[in-house]
């Protein structure tokens, strides 16, 4: 029992890969580990780590904390800003920002783009044609335009907390959808045709069951590694939609990417410490994330190294047309 | 045996096949996008309500047409489409299709910037981290790809302008020029292009010519950076796989020299999904551009989108995001056959 539980342990996604790594690989991997593992204790311990509130001004003597103190000020370490909040704390607040918005892009995308990839692979027909087509439509084009657009529609350009949460959630999402779409249409298309699919068929299986059990299950493997790469992505759309001033409110939660916004002019002031420092939490979080993620990609299936190297979609689309030729040619 | 009739049969069916998928991509993401931005009233209102009282309000809108069903709209929109017409922008007025030229030139001279910057930088240290594979310069170059794509561009933008602008005082801070620089371009030619390198030097000014580049050298480098770190990650990893196919085994086997197995029979295989990649690299160019030009108040396509969609300028940001869904669905096509082109396997099959 104990032995099975420890095999199990040792099958997980990230304590295989960890298992497999050596050198460079290995410490990479640790330092993203590590790296990530502080973003989601942050996140999580928020309330308790940062000295003041993400819209304080004042302190509980009720005097205002004065703007534009330097890094090292009394009860600032890292300054305040123009309006007057402390630096930190805003630093620290972002991150549970951050890794709301994170989850639920993802878990969003996930949902939607595993669930579209499947009906989309293993149904077929003319429904794929449909989804494959708007996927690709949806995909190639800019990212953050795609989420600027979703953000303004949603949201209508105010937002909460929550519903700026949510609106850049799904902005992210609209994104992410098409690719989760077209890993796991490709894995139902090479599954589907596999002898267990079959088997199971000629026993009565129900469609939805063997989708689910059989074709989804077997495709998963790819899941981690567009998980992280999605994950940093995310981080970034969130931060782009923040700085350009459609993310959320800044008295509603503290977001990285809105402060360096307002850090824009304070820079030419030679006021460096309201920008460098929620700019390198951005940048420690997204590093961790990508070196997790780069890890992962490097450490799986050896098979397929080549493929899946770069972003998993980037390359897939290649093969494609260049088969229809041959295949063309081959008539 | 295949007839060379047969193959390039084939290559022009590709082509028209592929060319055929361009009209459903960008008459998708119009619609969506025309949906997307109706979900949250007309323009009229976006642009104005508040300002204006409530009955000049609905004038402008049954003026305007917006009080018809959505559909009807739709319908008038695309086929205004068809024929070029854009409209006029909400807040200055401008037919947008004159809009679009202004700022897209510039747009189009930093997306080049970056371009080169992207490749200078990318693909020699690609190739330089593939061939000491696992050895130190191979870890760092590979650290520095991933910094180059981990820092948000606004990030790296404001640490540029904070070292190089205002504490060493080297380069300008904002803008594609010196005002009067700006004015003597569009005042003194017959035919600026907009493109104020082109435009420097028909001025014939060098002293404008540096000032230009001047500018441009810090929003170049910081949207440069961003795609070089995806190319060097690229190359390098392209590379690597091509050294190791039976191809490059039999020519090493045949005792071909390991320096020219890297730089003849690895390199140019290894190229091909780069030209892909710089394809989908257009796109991640693109919205890069939005926020470098924000932070550089680069006065193109990218900083007016931006400054549109504060305005609700729901015209003139459906006019930019036309042009943008136009240019992507273009580049991938072009670069699909040029994939198709290069790939030996297209080749010699024909």
């Amino acid at each position: 029992m104990m032995a099975d539980n420890a095999n199990l342990f040792n099958r997980l996604p990230i304590v295989s890969h960890l298992r497999k790594s050596v050198g460079l690989q290995r410490a990479m991997l640790i330092t993203g580990l590590l790296l990530c593992g502080i973003f989601i204790i942050v996140a999580i311990f928020a309330p308790v780590l940062a000295p003041y509130s993400y819209n304080q001004i004042k302190d509980s003597d009720g005097k205002l904390f004065g703007s534009r103190l330097e890094p090292g000020s009394p009860g600032h370490i890292l300054g305040t800003t123009v309006g007057g909040f402390d630096v930190l704390s805003r630093v620290i607040w972002g991150a549970q920002t951050a890794a709301l918005a994170i989850v639920l892009a993802v878990l969003f995308s996930i949902f939607i783009g595993i669930f579209l990839g499947l009906i989309s692979g293993y149904i077929g027909g003319w429904v794929d044609r449909v989804l494959v087509v708007l996927a690709d439509a949806i995909y190639s084009f800019p990212s953050l335009l795609l989420a600027i657009l979703m953000a303004i529609a949603i949201s209508k350009g105010e937002s909460s907390l929550w519903g700026g949460i949510i609106a850049s959630g799904i902005s992210i999402t609209v994104v992410f959808v098409p690719q989760y779409f077209r890993v796991v249409r490709a894995e139902g298309i090479r599954i589907k045709s596999e002898l267990y699919v079959d088997a199971a068929k000629a026993i009565g299986v129900s469609t939805p069951k063997i989708m689910f059990s059989h074709i989804f299950r077997n495709s998963t493997r790819t899941l981690p590694v567009i998980f992280t790469l999605n994950s940093s992505e995310a981080i970034l759309t969130l931060a782009g939609l923040g700085f350009l001033g459609f993310g959320i409110e800044p008295t509603a939660a503290a977001e990285w990417g809105y402060d360096l916004n307002r850090a824009m002019s304070d820079v030419t002031g030679g006021i460096w410490w309201t920008a460098m420092f929620p700019g390198l939490a951005i940048v420690l979080v997204v590093l961790g994330v990508t070196l997790v993620g780069e890890s992962l990609n490097d450490l799986s299936d050896p098979r397929l190294r080549e493929r899946r190297s770069g972003k998993v979609e980037e390359t897939e689309i290649t093969p494609i047309p260049i088969d229809q030729v041959t295949e063309a040619n081959h008539e | 045996m295949k007839s060379k009739k047969a193959g390039s049969n084939g290559f022009a069916r590709f082509v028209a096949v592929r060319f055929l998928l361009i009209i459903p991509t960008i008459l998708i993401l119009v619609s969506v996008v025309f949906f997307v931005m109706r979900v949250t009233g007309d323009p009229i209102t976006a642009a104005l309500g508040g300002r204006l009282p409530p009955e000049q309000l609905a004038v402008r809108i049954r003026e305007a047409g917006y009080d018809r069903p959505l559909i009807v709209q739709y319908l008038e929109y695309m086929s205004n489409l068809l024929t070029g017409n854009l409209g006029n922008t909400l807040t200055d007025n401008q037919p947008v299709m004159s809009m679009l030229t202004t700022y897209g030139t510039a747009t189009l001279e930093l997306a080049i910037y970056a371009l080169i910057v992207a490749f200078t930088i990318g693909m020699p240290l690609g190739r330089i981290a593939a061939y000491n594979r696992d050895k130190p310069k191979d870890a760092v170059l590979r650290i520095f790809a991933i910094f180059c794509y981990s820092t948000p561009v606004f990030f790296m933008g404001l640490l540029a302008k904070l070292v190089f602008s205002v504490q060493l005082g080297w380069l300008p801070v904002s803008g594609r020029a010196t005002v009067g620089n700006e004015i003597a371009m569009l005042n003194n030619l017959n035919t600026p292009t907009g493109i104020f390198i082109v435009d420097a030097f028909q001025l014939g000014d060098m002293s404008v010519v540096g000032d230009v580049l001047m500018h441009a050298i810090l929003p170049s480098f910081v949207l440069g950076l961003l795609t070089a770190g995806t190319f060097l990650r690229l190359v390098r990893t392209n590379v690597i796989s091509t050294l190791y196919s039976p191809y490059v085994d039999a020519a090493r086997s045949r005792g071909v020299h390991e320096s020219r197995l890297l730089k003849k029979h690895a390199w140019k295989p290894a190229l091909i999904p780069i030209i892909t990649v710089v394809g989908m690299q257009i796109a991640v160019l693109l919205a890069g551009a939005v926020l470098t030009e924000t932070t550089f108040e680069w006065k193109g396509l990218g900083f007016m989108l931006s400054q549109y969609l504060k305005a609700r300028d729901f015209v003139a940001v459906q006019g930019i995001v036309v042009l943008i869904a136009i240019i992507v669905t273009v580049t991938n096509f072009i670069v699909d056959i040029i994939a198709a082109i290069i790939d030996p396997r297209v080749r010699y099959d024909g």
